[in-house]
């Protein structure tokens, strides 16, 4: 027992008082994802959530087996440390591989979890008879020395804590693989073994269910536990490697999804309801938010997850792109300001290119400087413009870019025809004609936004390089489309400088 | 019979948790969606709890302590770097002490048009 608790007895430490504090938790989570909803509850919402958590971690400290604290305090200074610097000072631009490398660390927190239930209860795996102290399902009267329970775990903890095990290190593994695909140290494009994949990817999820079945039945091995979380580490590693950088967002969604399974998994595992309500909440919400960046993508998630880039295709379409023929015209800032300063609706489309160059503030700028000319200036923002859902809408507001200039896709699209000039900075997949146009093209059938349809294009791009999805742009080599090739920022400065000019 | 009950009670919960969260993410502005991911993967930082629990235990050898601090100091990271970021990421709903106001002066009755129109978007 813990004697420097003086607290021991009070109501404080009842079961029932903490079971309330979580009960408080729940409420305070679920108003908050309600809120994180809404633009105008959203800031609420997520401290809303944040003050649950605090108040579930309070409870959890009540608990009145609760010991070891200084090894507690170092766990807690390790993780504080290395996330509020982390969260503090990473650019606005490298938020999403923010969020993968968070979602990682919470799936390997849950397969370390599972790794030492095992080693704690694993010896009663799969027998009713056998040792004592197998005190995790009673997760919140842990009494140390005083717990014992005939009869080891149930069975069902077993299949928990290994389901928990499994997905965890996946999630663990195949976050991390993500942020190196975003961070760009490793390539955005598709690396796979080819059409030996599926089989790859099969055989490892037999071999890690198969150690499961085994670990559950009773193999009393650690080393067979160690194997499990090896086998689900290198699933992880073949289920993302080969997924395009373009689908990217969808697959954190979906791995954060599965981290929220795998922490209702470790609640169920350790009887405790906080753990079951919040990780199963994400699982959820996670699975409806992942469908939604899905459809926004024409992309089905069986599709992107069974790898590269639209399956048997994708290395023909590829390759093909590369051998385009045409001609690419380039201008100049003062050609392309007097371009903007005679036209009556321009259309900025912006992507990760102005994200990467900071342009946001020049871009608004620019717009300002237009609509002092009584241009009609909007933007048009692609569903996964930038590398995720909204990351454009993040960074024209913080630029002061008015709300309703904004467009979404689908109502920007029609309006394309009546634009005078689109002006793309730094975007490129999501404007691609071949995803509508080229059948053998590895985007075809992503929703793009038809800057084509517009009268000119002018395009503000480093180089030629191909975008994310590691394709050629059809958009460049069209003869009313001009290349100004430059950094994003200064190129867009360029722009105004000379429009103030004329 | 009480380990069956215990099982049961939790499915219902974990049956009940599901359900709410299809509800409340049912619809969302495609501008939300990467800060709503962001809330979400701060919330299953909950995992931090496993770790409080187990690591509170006595009887735990050395090699298990390890791992429970590195799970304890994964999931302080998921949960503190988890809400910070998203805090970061909601920045533009945040109500600001209103800079254009200040612009009204040099950037012409655009500037303010453009802002109030602004406002409406936010309230509606």
């Amino acid at each position: 027992m813990i004697a420097a608790n003086p607290l021991a007895t009070s109501v404080l430490q009842s079961e029932d008082f903490i079971y309330v504090l979580y009960i408080i938790a729940f409420a305070l989570f679920i108003q908050g994802l309600r809120g994180l909803a809404g633009p105008t509850t959203a800031v609420r919402g997520n401290r809303t959530a944040a003050v649950g958590m605090a108040i579930a971690v309070i409870a959890t400290l009540l608990n009145p087996g609760e010991g070891n604290w200084g090894l507690i305090a170092l766990g807690i200074a390790l993780g504080v440390a290395v996330g509020v610097p982390a969260a503090r000072q990473v650019k606005m631009t490298a938020m999403p591989q923010m969020v993968a490398l968070f979602n990682g660390v919470g799936g390997g927190a849950v397969a370390l979890l599972s790794w030492v239930e095992f080693r704690h209860s694993g010896s009663t795996y799969g027998s009713h008879t056998a040792h004592l102290g197998a005190e995790l399902p009673g997760g919140l009267t842990l009494q140390t020395g005083a717990s014992i329970q005939i009869g080891g775990v149930p069975t069902y903890v077993a299949i928990f804590s290994v389901f928990a095990a499994i997905v965890g290190s996946i999630s663990f593994w195949g976050s991390n693989i993500a942020f190196g695909k975003l961070q760009e140290i490793i390539p955005g494009r598709p690396i796979s073994f080819g059409s030996a994949q599926q089989a790859v990817n099969m055989v490892l999820l037999v071999l890690a269910l198969a150690a499961g079945v085994d670990l559950i039945a009773g193999a009393h091995s650690e080393l067979l536990f160690i194997g499990m979380l090896i086998v689900a580490a290198l699933l992880g590693n073949a289920v993302v490697l080969p997924i395009g950088g373009a689908d990217m967002p969808v697959v954190i969604s979906l791995l954060n999804a599965f981290t929220g399974l795998s922490a209702a998994a470790t609640g169920m595992a350790l009887n405790n309801p906080a753990l079951i309500v919040a990780g199963m909440i994400v699982g959820a919400s996670g699975t409806i938010l992942t469908n939604l960046m899905a459809t926004a993508m024409n992309r089905s998630i069986p599709a992107i997850v069974a790898g590269g880039f639209g399956g048997g295709g994708a290395v023909a379409g590829a390759q093909g792109a590369g051998e385009h023929a045409g001609t690419v015209r380039s201008t100049s800032a003062a050609d392309a300001a007097i371009q903007l300063a005679y036209a009556g609706r321009v259309v900025v489309v912006p992507g990760y290119g102005m994200a990467v160059a900071q342009a946001q503030h020049a871009v608004r700028e620019l717009t300002k400087e237009l609509e002092a000319r009584q241009v009609e200036v909007s933007y048009a923002i692609h569903p996964v413009a930038g590398r995720m859902p909204g990351h454009m809408n993040v960074l024209l507001a913080e630029a002061d870019v008015p709300y309703d200039q904004l467009r979404e896709m689908d109502d920007a699209n029609p309006e394309f025809l009546r634009t005078d000039v689109s002006l793309v900075i730094g975007a490129n997949d999501v404007t691609n004609p071949a995803a509508k146009n080229t059948p053998s093209s590895p985007i075809y059938g992503m929703p793009i936004l038809e800057v084509a349809d517009s009268r000119s294009v002018i395009v503000i791009k480093r180089s030629m390089n191909p975008g994310f999805a590691g394709i050629e742009n059809e958009l460049y080599f069209d003869p009313k489309t001009s290349m100004l090739f430059g950094d994003a920022k200064s190129a867009v400065s360029e722009i105004t400088a000379e429009l103030a000019q004329i | 019979m009480i380990l069956a009950s215990t099982l049961t009670t939790n499915l219902a919960i974990l049956v009940l948790a599901g359900f709410i969260g299809f509800v409340v993410i049912s619809k969302v502005p495609n501008t939300l969606h990467t800060p709503l991911m962001s809330g979400t993967n701060a919330i299953h930082g909950i995992v931090l709890l496993g770790g409080l629990l187990l690591l509170g235990l006595a009887g735990l050898d050395a090699f298990s302590k390890a791992l429970l601090v590195i799970a304890v100091a994964f999931g302080t990271i998921n949960v503190i770097g988890g809400f910070l970021v998203t805090d970061r990421m909601l920045e533009m709903f945040k109500s600001k002490p209103k800079p254009p106001r200040v612009d009204d002066g040099d950037g012409g009755s655009d500037a303010g048009s453009g802002d109030g129109r602004r406002d409406e978007g936010r309230r509606a």
